[in-house]
């Protein structure tokens, strides 16, 4: 038996080290290359016009995404009506009602596989649910794929959320003679306030995002708003095709949009961080 | 009141309102379900044109043609296994790496820092990254990385043709990226799970601290990195905006990473809103269906996996 | 390597340490939980360091392999001496350092692999060895761990297959497998049930004299029952130190005489 040198080995943990270093490093480098890369090309979009007109035909100039700004606020908005509550009452029942169930692990089971199921399937899904059926584009369709994509996240955060509150507290109010819909839905919500709000903020922020679902369903539009059955113009489609145009000034409007999405999601996800520092238990288990 | 009602029937005697509440959060529990099942059954449904027509043949001819109704899924299928084949080889080491600088080796602050940075880079929309990546990432891969990588392998096999920028090597590098910060979280809750106790005891034992991770850390929390890495799998594969940006969008498998290339959801995604002809949207449903079940399989596994070792670690 | 001189290197090895601490001052951030500890602890002795909850015990018996530097916000100052040498100099080599030094935790901490290569863990680590020259290690440290009959068909089965008194002999063992000159053992019975806790009370017995063992226990029976000298601490004071029966018989300070009658604990 022969002492082994640490030498070698001490030489080898250096060098990890430096990687792991540089591997690190290389995280804040592409945040930062991309919010500069965003941030320098979108600004310069910015203008009153922006944000208040209607898109000029390519190689005209001027005009602005105010259509596609309207349309994002709308779709995410009806996107929030359809999804959140029916992801929050799905939560409820997993943690209050559900609990281990078979019929409740199940569900979880699916909810978490929806979770991890592709945002263009869901669009083509709700295509062929809806567009075919209606025989045209819409808002609805495009906030049906987006609540489809809300359902499973709201859902799961809000059960763990709830599941947090210790249980104590449900038994005091129901010791009271609370029925239990008060129970849940006035005590416990309250106790579990912030983490429920930083959820639904946070999957607000990620569906208003979302490009994939709104391809097939909501379409785009270069028209203003003119009801929610029709095609309806939107930031993130309005990205795509303008940036696959061949068109610089379109180019152009595709960074702005760019910018002021990546602000609107990036200031929710910040803020909800500071709102809320212990929410991130969600991630796999 | 009475405390003994008279319509008491079941078990635990539910005022209406109680019972309305629980039917109502069934119902929202129920709907996932219902859309698990519609998902299938629309996808299999619209398919089925496409499917009479080509049969299995459709998973490996390297043909589409919209213009003469021949359609084969071959090259979209290659390349979305490869693009996601070369994320997870870039993104699983530097994940673990970023890990192991978060929990082991930074200092607090920088840690913190690191990990705020990581945190958002995850929540970046993905058609960001596709920007990012068409107008910025690849031509820098066209003028510095692609020239250097064919001096050092030579213009040929995997590094053949003209340097654009965009095909399927950057498209791997960019869902590397996107997926980077999911599997680096994953990994690093892991590595903060593991008892200190253990992490001391190979301390004491005289390991270095790469020694006492990749020994001890590493192979204590080796299955819920797998779970972690099936996840992130599922994510890279069904990514569309930022490969479909980067990818080239070429229906042609080659050998070169460098050329142009297709993914099944670059494909829905540039083709989809164009395609009038029943047999072209069938065929496109199709790649669709493909795409989910495979999803669908990583994904359960992925959670029969995780069920499996939420277990085991209990009992550790 | 030839047989003399593996057994040269062998009674090299077998010569337990000896540690003299000297004004040793522990600080958590601003809280300073050791104060001026003085003490000798003998080689080839088992010397037992008692105290209620709190009083510093286990901070200080980490010092003796700067396992509490992992802690950033931890910091001690004075001098250790391990045979005549300053452990807490910022020159030493931890790595060495911790060859000399083993320890044993409060909680068995098998590593995720299998009962042999646990035991070989060190042994890979700071030696180069043959085949066979491993598996005549694993064996002596096993059977010197007492251990070796119970496991000896299942070495490749996992460490944490074992049961609790099982895993923490198997602990031992692999610490042992290196030969170091001091053991340090911070509770390693409260963990675990009292049959597997005679076993370990016996295998201490036995390591006594090829090993220094110094042991942070709060069961003061166990402490009277295997210890040649005794530390009382109280509030990062060492209080006493001296040979266990006449501390236990005949405390000289009134505040050991206080914690061993039970008046608190």
């Amino acid at each position: 038996m022969i002492p082994r040198s640490a030498k070698p080995r001490k030489t080898y943990d250096f060098i990890i080290k430096i990687f792991a270093w540089l591997a690190s490093l290389s995280g804040i480098v592409i945040l930062a290359w991309i919010l500069y890369t965003v941030i320098v090309k979108g600004f310069s979009s910015f203008d009153l016009a922006f944000f208040t007109e209607l898109p000029a035909p390519p190689g005209v100039g001027g005009g602005g995404l105010a259509n596609a700004i309207l349309g994002t606020i709308v779709i995410s908005l009806l996107a929030s009506v359809i999804g959140i509550p029916i992801g929050m009452l799905a939560g409820i029942y997993l943690s209050e009602f559900g609990k281990n169930s078979n019929f409740a692990e199940s569900v979880r089971f699916f909810t978490n596989i929806l979770m991890g199921t592709p945002s263009i399937i869901i669009g083509i899904f709700v295509y062929t649910i809806i567009v075919l059926q209606a025989g045209n584009f819409s808002a609805y369709a495009g906030a049906v794929a987006l609540a489809i994509m809300m359902i499973p996240l709201v859902a799961r955060t809000t059960e763990d959320m709830l599941q947090m509150v210790p249980s104590s507290v449900r038994e005091a109010a129901l010791a009271l003679g609370t029925p239990r819909w008060k129970t849940i839905l006035d005590i416990v919500f309250r106790s579990a306030k912030k983490g429920l709000i930083t959820g639904v903020l946070l999957a607000v922020a990620r569906i208003s995002g979302e490009t994939a679902p709104l391809l097939f369903t909501a379409l785009n539009s270069p028209y203003w708003l003119n009801g929610l059955n029709e095609p309806t113009a939107n930031l993130t489609v309005t990205i795509f095709n303008y940036a696959m145009s061949p068109y610089d000034d379109w180019q152009q409007m595709a960074w702005g949009a760019s910018l002021l999405i990546t602000v609107g999601v990036l200031a929710v996800t910040v803020t909800t961080r500071f709102l809320f520092k212990e929410k991130t238990k969600n991630k796999i288990i | 009141m009475k405390i003994l009602s008279k319509t008491s029937t079941d078990r635990t005697n539910e005022r209406t309102s109680d019972k309305v509440f629980r039917i109502l959060s069934l119902a929202g529990a129920v709907v996932i379900l219902i859309i698990m099942l519609g998902l299938f059954i629309e996808l299999f449904n619209n398919s089925l044109l496409s499917i009479k027509k080509f049969g299995i043949n459709f998973l490996i001819a390297d043909i589409w043609n919209p213009v003469k109704g021949e359609f084969g899924a071959a090259a979209s299928i290659w390349g979305t296994l490869i693009s996601t084949l070369i994320a997870m080889i870039i993104a699983l080491p530097l994940g673990i790496l970023i890990a192991f600088a978060l929990v082991e080796l930074l200092p607090q602050k920088i840690s913190n820092v690191i990990g705020t940075a990581i945190e958002l880079l995850a929540a970046v929309p993905s058609i960001i990254y596709g920007m990012w990546g068409l107008f910025v990432f690849a031509p820098f891969m066209a003028n510095y990385i692609q020239p250097v990588l064919q001096s050092i392998f030579g213009e040929t096999g995997l590094f053949a043709g003209p340097p654009l920028g965009i095909g399927m090597l950057t498209a791997g590098i960019i869902l590397a990226f996107m997926i980077l910060p999911f599997i680096a979280s994953v990994i690093r809750d892991i590595f903060l799970m593991v008892p200190a106790v253990v992490k001391e005891s190979a301390h004491g034992m005289g390991s270095t601290l790469w020694e006492v991770t990749s020994k001890v850390t590493l192979r204590y929390g080796m299955q819920g990195i797998i779970g972690g890495a099936m996840l992130g799998l599922g994510r890279a594969i069904g990514e569309t905006m930022a490969v479909t940006f980067v990818i080239g969008n070429s229906h042609k498998i080659s050998t070169s990473l460098f050329a142009p290339a297709n993914s099944i959801t670059a494909t829905l995604a540039n083709e989809f809103a164009e395609a009038s002809e029943p047999l072209y949207l069938s065929s496109l449903i199709e790649l669709g269906l493909i795409l989910f079940l495979i999803t669908f399989i990583i994904q359960v596994f992925s959670q029969l996996w995780l069920k499996k070792i939420k277990k085991t670690m209990g009992v550790q | 390597m030839s047989t003399e001189q593996v057994k040269s290197e062998e009674a090299e090895n077998r010569k337990p340490g000896k540690i003299e601490v000297r004004n040793l001052n522990f600080y958590y951030s601003e809280h300073q939980a050791l104060f001026d500890n003085n003490i000798d602890i003998e080689p080839g002795k088992v010397t037992a360091i008692i105290g209620p909850s709190g009083c510093g015990k286990s901070t200080h018996l980490r010092v003796y392999n700067r396992i509490f530097e992992l802690y950033p916000e931890q910091r001690a100052e004075g001098e250790v001496f391990l045979d005549g040498e300053n452990i807490l100099s910022p020159q030493v080599d931890l790595i060495e350092l911790r060859k000399r030094v083993g320890m044993i935790f409060q909680k068995p901490t098998p590593f995720p692999m299998s009962v042999f290569d646990n035991v070989a863990y060190g042994l890979k680590l700071h030696y180069k060895l043959t085949k066979n020259e491993l598996r005549e290690r694993v064996e002596k440290a096993l059977r010197q761990a007492a251990l070796w009959d119970e496991v000896k068909d299942k070495l490749n089965k996992p460490g944490t297959a074992l049961s609790g008194g099982q895993q923490q002999r198997l602990s031992i063992a692999r610490a042992i497998a290196v030969e170091p000159e001091i053991l340090l053992m911070d509770e390693p019975t409260s963990a675990i049930d009292p049959v597997a806790t005679a076993k370990i009370e016996d295998l201490i017995e036995q390591l006594r004299g090829k090993y220094t063992i110094v042991i942070v226990t709060h069961n003061m029976q166990q402490a009277a029952r295997i210890s040649d000298f005794t530390a009382f601490f109280y509030e990062g004071h060492i209080v006493e130190y001296g040979v266990t029966k006449e501390l236990f018989t005949r405390p000289k300070k009134k505040q050991t005489e206080n914690y061993i009658t039970g008046r608190f604990g």
